[in-house]
């Protein structure tokens, strides 16, 4: 008779088989010890299950129950940049780095002249560089164990999306980082892993594209990105996920910020099957601010947990979560916000907000906005709100000649074109708005 | 307890009730913990210790049917296979259940038919409590059940309840006398099987309140229990069954107290109400147990499954609980919202100083259509102490608009103290509206500055921005507890300024 504990270490074993084949070659000492690191820690936690508080409502035991292989390194079709443009920012001064199953592909990405020492490229070409010194001190840093996945991937960390920008340099063009997965014919897991380093004073503006070219293959993209934000710096985040049906999505982004630092956070989930989207922000240096936004959008059967939390560790903080998703169908969603005030963390003030629309009888959403408080002088508040359209608005466009459907189509738009407002870079804002109007406008406006 | 009786009859009610208990604040500004003395009482114990035996010797004690034996029994085999919840955000040891008294009654407290035959010193101790159980002297309509250690030891005004047909008596009579009423309740809101301290409490429940309102009746005073742990290394765990038949209404209320001692003493109890079609219950608590020293040595651990169904359609129940006391708190009163229109009611206000630990909350259940519920929470952490807010919505498929409305607001006092908010919307039904509020502040120093301009002290003005804060919830509570409850916070926040 097998047990639960059996089968979950059949399951590691497969993954520490899989581990044992990644090629030695070329990588310093420190990166074999980090990815030793992963791997151990990966065999001594247990897998996300929902016995879990963290993973209470979010059952992922089809994935656990996947033995995923790695995605071949060379992708099966050779790709053209033709192939990847429909991905591309409607922004031809952007920077677009594609990575093929968390490697980097020079030749079909586009890179315009960027300030002089600003990076933006492979992280195993880093490595190599003059900038090893960084990455090294960064890589891993502020990730503590989140869960079994995200050590699984620093367990197979081979090359990842590296960001680096000086002391006082502003960069204006956006960077697109695209993580597209191409599985192979069984089952297959990529390991896509950004690490961004913004040193004092800079400016940038980053978003992270998760997509696939996978026509019928299951597959799991299992990514973590690493930001590290300097005094004074300022970075504009956005991360897209449009995952196919048959693929999941495992994410934990950490952010670690200094003294007076800006994270502007958009968090945008619109496709893929399970997907979870973690980010967990330390406002670790005096009156830093951020802003962690999330959009997502559930139909058919997929689920959805967002989990975003921020860790106020020092006075003068200034935090503020939002998040808003439209359930259809049988969808579910989960939603936590944390913010966690350390005694320290005076004059923290800090705001937290979760609205759900429901559009379907069978859709449902589970959410926990939480405070933990250690601190006197603090402005917390949050609030949380699930409902349907109400009727009495309903109502007002009928009575003014608009069909109810036409209405919640409007208003579906409404609903998230509120929040799309503040997605940081105009080709996102563009982008989500045509997305969201494809899917819900009604007809008449189209 | 209960208000000094003078205090109600005020004639000139506005003006002296404010100066009055200013005087009183002052009066007890020294003394933190009043009903900490303990009554030298004979009293007749069970061993230390958890077996089948003791289980056998409490049901022979209560002179109880053999299926409530095995129904106690039953309990115990749960509670071996389940283990101590840790999920909630407070720190403690887990207390020796192998140490503790399971038992413990007063020698000669068999329950009498009439208050003259109570031992006069149990009597006494009532009344140092502020709970006169002399029915004579006794001018406002309230009848008691008093419950001291493991029994209950005196029932008021039976009487005048028992000509409209209500019941009011203890659980271990109920058992006795009307079986076919608790052997259909008993269990039916919180199964033996609920959780660890559910488990624990109908392996060994001793005593406790029974409450039967007839279909349509009003009951015509209020009804209230009265709880005192007395005796050392008992754990206290009561067992109170409320059930209003169709169209019946009652108004409840609970308080206890207990002697300082050194070690943590266990309370763990259940509640059950049950609402019938039109049937409405409100339950109000003031929970001052002994909160333990300033170093947190001592105080009672409170770990207390309350739930309420509302069976028919149209019923409705309403929590109140004022909580000041208890070294640890665990304590979630819940409502089934079974019947279509049903209304479930929470207000709470929560106060921790010292090392205080305190999580508690709510859970609503909306099974039916139209079903609505209100939580309004307030916490007050002072010292260093943590409060925590845990709270469940969950609306079910079937529940077609339902409601419901959610405010939590801390308020912190001092810079070592925590104030958490873990609320868990779950909704499942598109035609829900739930609403979710919450805040955490501290007293401003504009409150501050605005009232001491007017000549009111640092003490009195942090006194008045706390009952303000708290107001919400105190017109909730019956007048005479209201009263008690401001009095209450007044002196727990004593030396809290700054």
């Amino acid at each position: 008779m097998s047990t639960v504990k059996d089968k979950q270490d059949l399951k590691k074993a497969h993954y520490v088989s899989e581990w044992s084949r990644i090629p030695l070659n070329g990588d310093p000492i420190w990166l074999k010890q980090l990815r030793i690191r992963g791997a151990h820690l990966f065999r001594d936690t247990e897998f996300p299950n929902t016995r879990m508080e963290e993973w209470r409502r979010t059952n992922i035991s089809i994935i656990n129950n996947t033995s995923y292989r790695s995605t071949p390194a060379s992708p099966p079709i050779a790709l053209t940049q033709k192939a990847v443009e429909p991905f591309f920012l409607k922004n031809p001064a952007a920077t677009e780095l594609v990575f093929i199953n968390g490697r980097y592909n020079k030749t079909i990405s586009r890179l315009p002249a960027l300030p002089e020492g600003v990076a933006a490229g492979s992280l195993r070409r880093a490595i190599q560089s003059p900038l090893a010194r960084v990455v090294k001190t960064h890589l891993g840093s502020c990730l503590q164990a989140r869960n079994a996945y995200t050590a699984l991937n620093t367990a197979f960390l081979q090359d990842g999306a590296f960001v680096y920008v000086p002391k006082n340099i502003l960069v204006e063009t956006p960077i697109h980082i695209i993580a597209l997965t191409i599985p192979g014919q069984e089952p297959s897991a990529a390991y896509p892993r950004v690490l961004a380093v913004l040193e004092d004073g800079s400016q940038a503006s980053i978003t992270t594209h998760f997509v696939s070219l996978s026509e019928h293959q299951p597959y799991l993209a299992n990514a973590v990105e690493e930001i590290i934000l300097g005094p004074n710096a300022q970075l504009d985040y956005c991360r897209l996920v449009e995952e196919k049906a048959q693929g999941n999505h495992l994410a934990t982004a950490e952010v670690r910020q200094d003294q007076n630092s800006r994270f502007n956070g958009f968090m945008a989930v619109l496709d893929g099957n399970i997907v979870r989207s973690q980010v967990c922000v330390e406002l670790a240096g005096d009156g830093a601010e951020c802003q962690l936004n999330g959009l997502y959008l559930n139909d058919g059967h997929r689920l959805t947990d967002t989990q975003f939390s921020v860790l106020h560790s020092r006075p003068h903080g200034l935090s503020r979560i939002t998040g808003k998703g439209i359930l259809d169908g049988d969808s579910k969603a989960v939603f936590l916000g944390k913010v966690y005030v350390h005694p320290d963390a005076q004059k923290t003030d800090s705001r937290q907000l979760n609205q759900n629309l429901l559009l379907s009888e069978r859709a449902s959403v589970e959410t926990k906005p939480q405070l933990e408080i250690y601190a006197d002088d603090v402005k917390c508040t949050h609030g949380a709100t699930v409902g349907a359209p109400p009727q009495e608005v309903l109502f007002y466009f009928r009575s003014r000649g608009i069909s109810e459907a036409a209405a919640r189509g409007m208003l579906t738009c409404g609903f998230a074109q509120e929040l799309i407002e503040e997605a940081p870079t105009h080709a996102i804002r563009e982008y989500l708005s045509a997305h969201v109007l494809a899917k819900y406008a009604p007809k008449e406006i189209r | 307890m209960a208000a000094p009786v003078e205090h109600l009859v005020d004639a000139d009610y506005t003006g002296t009730r404010v100066e009055r208990s200013n005087r009183e604040v002052a009066e007890i500004a020294g003394q933190h913990y009043k009903y900490g003395w303990t009554t030298d009482i004979e009293s007749e114990t069970l061993s230390k210790g958890l077996n089948e035996q003791v289980i056998w010797r409490i049901s022979q004690k209560k002179n109880e049917p053999e299926w409530m034996y095995e129904w106690r029994l039953n309990a115990y085999r749960h509670w071996l296979g389940s283990t101590d919840p840790d999920w909630a955000n407070v720190k403690y040891d887990t207390p020796d259940f192998q140490n503790i008294r399971y038992y413990s009654a007063p020698k000669k407290s068999v329950q009498r038919k009439s208050i003259e035959e109570v031992d006069p010193k149990l009597l006494e101790t009532f009344e140092k409590l502020g709970i006169p159980l002399d029915e004579q002297k006794r001018i406002s309509g309230v009848a008691v059940d008093a419950v001291f250690d493991s029994v209950s030891v005196a029932t008021t005004h039976r009487e005048i309840l028992a000509r409209k047909g209500i019941v009011f008596c203890p659980i271990s009579e109920a058992i006795r006398e009307y079986p076919e009423l608790v052997r259909k309740y008993l269990g039916s809101v919180v199964p033996p099987n609920d959780n660890f301290y559910a488990a624990l409490n109908s392996a060994v429940f001793s005593d406790g309140s029974f409450v039967y309102i007839p279909k349509g009746v009003r009951c015509p005073m209020d009804l209230s229990t009265y709880f005192r742990i007395n005796a050392a290394e008992t754990g206290q765990f009561e067992r109170t069954l409320i059930i209003a038949d169709e169209g019946a209404e009652v108004s409840y209320l609970e308080g206890c107290t207990a002697p300082m001692r050194d070690e943590n003493q266990l309370h763990a109890a259940v509640v059950e109400l049950v609402a019938h079609k039109d049937a409405v219950i409100r339950y109000s608590t003031v929970q001052n147990w002994y909160a333990g020293n300033e170093e947190g040595k001592g105080g009672i651990y409170n770990f207390v499954t309350k739930r309420g169904k509302c069976l028919g359609d149209n019923s409705r129940i309403s929590w109140t609980q004022v909580e000041t006391g208890s070294a640890i708190t665990w304590k979630y009163p819940s409502c089934l919202l079974m019947g279509d229109n049903s209304v479930g009611e929470f207000y709470s206000v929560a106060l921790t100083r010292n090392r205080q630990q305190a999580d508690t909350g709510t859970k609503m259940l909306h099974l039916g259509r139209n079903t609505r519920s209100t939580i309004i929470s307030k916490t007050i952490s002072a010292g260093k102490s943590n409060n925590s807010y845990r709270g469940l919505v969950r609306i079910m498929p079937k529940a077609e608009n339902a409601r419901n409305y959610t405010q939590c607001d801390s308020l912190l006092m001092g810079n070592q103290c925590g104030a958490h908010t873990f609320p868990y919307i779950d909704v499942r039904n598109k035609s829900a509206s739930v609403e979710h509020e919450a805040s955490t502040s501290k007293i401003s120093e504009d409150q501050m500055f605005y009232c001491q301009s007017r000549g009111i002290g640092p003490e009195n003005a942090i006194s008045m921005v706390v009952n303000g804060f708290c107001k919400e919830v105190f017109d909730h509570l019956p007048m005479e507890f209201a009263v008690e409850a401001a009095k209450l916070l007044s002196i727990s926040l004593e030396g809290s300024v700054g």
